[in-house]
């Protein structure tokens, strides 16, 4: 038996301890803000946080997240009130919207690592993560407001 | 007769209006019709709908899909404007697949063009309906009667009246003749022209944005199907013993190849059926098929780019012709030749094609994401053997569409599997079976030749193309691009040039073909204006002053043919907005006061699609390495009237990191018939760091019709990149993606 908290809430899982946390998140809890877009670790639409930072839930097996307490972007703020949720409402961020909660995942890891990001700290930070509908130049906007910096 | 009719509440969207909601239903003529022969046997379609409900609060059904052009936001703007309404009062409603709604084939760049009018004509009916409730009310004349932001307002005694107290009362007024219809000084807009935020902002934020992906529907079982390496290809047979034993895993079910032509068809194969995604995904691992390949299974790229090549050397046929090139060629002193090739492109939209549907007594329920509902209602019914209209196609969000999720085979294979299952089945493609089994872009060889006067300029252009066409989806034996790829920057080069041919040589597709967003303008734009800039290279003159020159004066060019020509062509191909948005572009880009040279370049390419003028100016640099960094973006856009200008921004900064995306990184390639890449590790798409690092987007102010602003943005980026490469480096790019190309 695996148990883990998933936004605050204590969670068993008795299933494929290999089964990715992404799949249990989407299938199982119906958590489906957290999005599949490569199964491998390289378009960041399914990061969530274990225990404050960034990870990618694709690659992240339920055995490795036992004992971990996970936010997914369904925990980051109901209301949409966190800073970066706020500024990627204020520059209109989105176009299809479907990476964007894994962007804000990211985004918020970054600033609470580097609270005033330079470009290079947010080139490095965010290349993980793959908008299609090419977002980038308004998610760097919005994470420089968010942190309080210079656009 | 008046193209608006109160239609019955009853006859579509039950549970979204209230009893005694006032519903208008807006025909509208599809633009296509107007060039038809006879217009007046043509069907006239439905297509947009609005509902005030007793409460007030306005319904405006949303028709076309979002995938992320704001579309679900503008349209229902439009209507809400010219219905005074207040947009806090405004709900919408998403359209099931229906024919009556007219054309929803979410593509092409073609909502806000087809349904700006049907949305203005709907809003304004409604209002006149509202002002005439409002006057029988207080027994004065209509024309007093004033509607403003969700009343009427009888300003001469300063009484007003709520929306809400006029629903039932406007439902019975009579429906205004288009002709009568009085539309909204555009001083007076509330929306058009401004910046709402657009529908979905706050739940996308949350993570509450429901996509195709994401829908459920009780008792569901989860798919994950094997498919066949090469296109075509069957199973031979198959042991599932090893899968079905994986934790999860109830069965496998086979679904029949598609017969070709191949269409919408699902393309056949082997479901694995679990309780959850990921059983589903290692069941299939075990599988243990045999497949007899097929056809296909020789096809190889380099082979294959080889024979395009050739035959794009080769006389072909004619698509345009003025003058006579042959003849200029033969006099000509100075000619100068290219090839250009580029390859099949995957859409990679980063939600991948994924649905739920349910057989269920003789009827389907599908949740989709898709650009196309009711091809998904015609491609569900042929494959599960019911009439279309028994089935109810639900339009989720798209995580992306550009142009694959028009396609609708992963529908069809969700509601096969539930026939034989018996259960509501959800189909997730893995990103390797995107990157896989996708409706290509088409690879495309393209040779041009041009002979040139004492100032460089072209007195004959010769332009060939070669590419698989789009037609094979309907038709085995189709060769050539037809009057649509045809008509995506080939026969439509603005120059004005005594003697032009342009011309298309035949290919076989040996995949599926797809359009993926501004589709044959993309290849036909690089070659086009790859070449221009290198016929400027030769003269050794500047590239803005050069476009200019050989762009002629203004001028209309009518490229219809000339037994079409009695009709009026509402987007005639004016070369003085041509002109307009390469002047705007060199201006705010500084053009005229930047030096390339060094590694650092500019370059310039403008390009018509869509019925949009766009210009773009890409600066580049080209390190010691041969990396390339694209500092900033310019791109000037003439799309008529604008509805919603910051969506219509972010289309062309989008578009300009998606046109990166091709001209760096993208390809795709064959061997063995198999496609050799499987997912972002080796079909890599521009990242943060990779894309351009500020895109400026300059919009001309205009009254003319409105034009395509999701494709647009795409073609010119392609030449522009390459072009500033020339300037930075002095290395000419005849072949994509650029990673190929060794700059340092």
């Amino acid at each position: 038996m695996i148990r883990l908290t998933i936004n605050g809430a204590a969670r068993q899982f008795d299933g494929d301890p290999d089964m990715p946390l992404l799949w249990y998140l989407r299938d199982l809890l119906e958590l489906t803000g957290t999005k599949y877009g490569c199964g491998m670790g390289l378009c960041g639409a399914c990061t969530v946080h274990i225990d404050g930072q960034a990870a990618r839930s694709c690659v992240t097996t339920m055995k490795d997240a036992a004992g971990k307490k996970i936010t997914t972007i369904e925990g980051l703020s109901t209301t949409g009130e966190h800073p970066v949720q706020k500024a990627w409402k204020a520059v209109n961020v989105p176009q299809c919207g479907y990476c964007q909660p894994g962007q804000i995942m990211q985004a918020v890891a970054l600033l609470k690592d580097k609270p005033k990001p330079t470009d290079h700290d947010i080139d490095q930070a965010m290349q993980g993560n793959i908008c299609r509908c090419g977002t980038y130049q308004r998610i760097r906007q919005a994470i420089k407001m968010a942190a309080g910096v210079k656009a | 007769m008046s193209n608006v009719q109160v239609v019955s509440r009853r006859g579509f969207l039950g549970n979204v209006f209230s009893a005694g909601a006032l519903v208008l239903g807006v025909r509208v003529l599809p633009v296509e019709m107007l060039a038809a022969t006879d217009a007046a046997s043509s069907a006239w379609h439905p297509s947009v709908y609005l509902g005030l409900n007793p409460d007030g609060t306005v319904i405006i059904v949303a028709h076309r899909s979002e995938m992320g052009t704001g579309i679900r936001t503008a349209l229902p703007m439009v209507v809400a404007d010219e219905l005074e309404a207040d947009w806090k009062k405004v709900k919408i409603e998403q359209a099931i697949g229906d024919a009556k709604f007219g054309n929803q084939n979410t593509d092409g760049s073609n909502s806000i063009r087809s349904f700006y009018e049907a949305m203005r004509q709907a809003g304004a009916s409604a209002r006149t309906m509202l002002e005439s409730a409002a006057a029988s009310k207080w027994n004065v004349p209509a024309s007093e009667c004033k509607a403003q932001n969700h009343e009427v307002v009888h300003a001469t005694t300063n009484r007003k009246i709520a929306y809400a107290e006029l629903v039932t009362s406007a439902g019975q007024q009579p429906v205004p003749k288009k002709e009568d219809l009085k539309f909204k000084s555009p001083a007076d807009y509330r929306y058009v022209g401004k910046n709402v935020p657009i529908t979905d902002l706050a739940d996308i934020c949350v993570g509450h944005g429901t996509f195709g992906i994401d829908a459920r529907m009780p008792g569901m079982v989860y798919a994950s199907i094997e498919r066949s390496p090469v296109f075509g290809g069957k199973v031979k047979s198959c042991d599932d013993a090893e899968a079905r034993k994986v934790r999860g895993v109830a069965q496998t079910v086979n679904i029949d190849p598609f017969k070709p032509p191949y269409g919408f068809q699902p393309l056949g194969g082997v479901a694995v059926i679990a309780d959850n995604s990921w059983a589903a995904l290692q069941g299939r691992k075990k599988l243990k098929i045999d497949w007899d390949l097929g056809a296909h299974a020789t096809h190889e790229s380099d082979a294959y780019k080889k024979e395009l090549q050739e035959t794009a050397r080769k006389a072909a046929k004619v698509e345009r012709n003025v003058g006579d090139v042959d003849a200029a060629f033969a006099s000509a002193t100075k000619t100068h030749e290219a090839e250009y090739y580029a390859p099949y492109l995957s859409h990679a939209p980063m939600e991948p094609p994924a649905a739920v549907a349910e057989f269920k007594d003789g009827k389907v329920v599908a949740w989709a994401a898709t650009q196309n509902p009711q091809a998904v209602q015609d491609t569900v019914a042929k494959a599960v053997g019911i009439d279309k209209k028994e089935v109810v196609c639900n339009v989720t969000l798209l995580g992306g569409g550009f142009g694959r999720k028009s396609k609708p085979d992963y529908v069809a294979e969700a509601a096969v599997l539930s026939k034989q299952l018996g259960k509501p089945v959800k189909v997730v493609w893995s990103r390797e079976d995107d990157i896989h089994f996708d409706f290509y872009h088409s690879v495309a060889a393209m040779y041009v030749k041009a002979a040139t006067d004492d100032r460089g300029r072209p007195t004959a252009w010769l332009q060939r193309s070669v590419f698989p066409p789009i037609g094979s989806q309907g038709d085995v034996n189709a060769r050539y691009g037809g009057p649509g790829a045809m008509s995506m920057g080939w026969i439509d080069v603005p120059y004005d040039i005594p003697n032009f041919r342009a011309e298309n040589g035949p290919a076989e597709a040996h995949v599926r073909i797809g359009w993926l967003r501004s589709v044959a303008n993309i290849y036909h734009a690089y070659a086009v204006q790859s070449f221009t800039d290198e016929l400027a290279a030769a003269a050794n003159r500047d590239r803005v002053e050069y476009l200019l020159d050989i762009l002629g004066s203004p001028r209309i060019i009518d490229l219809r043919p000339a037994n079409a020509r009695n009709n009026p062509n509402p987007y005639p191909l004016d070369t003085a907005r041509i002109r307009r948005v390469i002047e705007l572009v060199a201006e705010r880009s500084n053009w005229a006061n930047k030096k390339s040279g060094n590694g650092r370049g500019l370059g310039i390419a403008v390009h018509r699609s869509f019925l949009s003028y766009i210009a773009t100016v890409v600066e580049l640099e080209v390190d010691q390495q041969g990396k390339i960094r694209i500092p900033r973006v310019d791109v000037a856009v003439d799309a008529g009237k604008v509805v919603h200008p910051d969506r219509v921004t972010a289309q062309f900064e989008g578009a300009a990191v998606f046109g990166t995306s091709v001209a760096l990184l993208g390809e795709i390639t064959a061997a063995n018939g198999r496609i050799q890449q499987s997912n972002f590790h080796n079909y890599p798409v521009a990242r943060i760091n990779e894309a351009p690092y500020e895109t400026h987007v300059h919009i001309v102010q205009s009254d003319a019709l409105p034009a395509g602003v999701g494709e647009p943005g795409v073609p010119p980026m392609s030449p522009a990149i390459c072009n500033a490469v020339f300037a930075a480096t002095g290395r000419r790019i005849r072949e994509l993606p650029l990673k190929k190309q060794k700059l340092a």
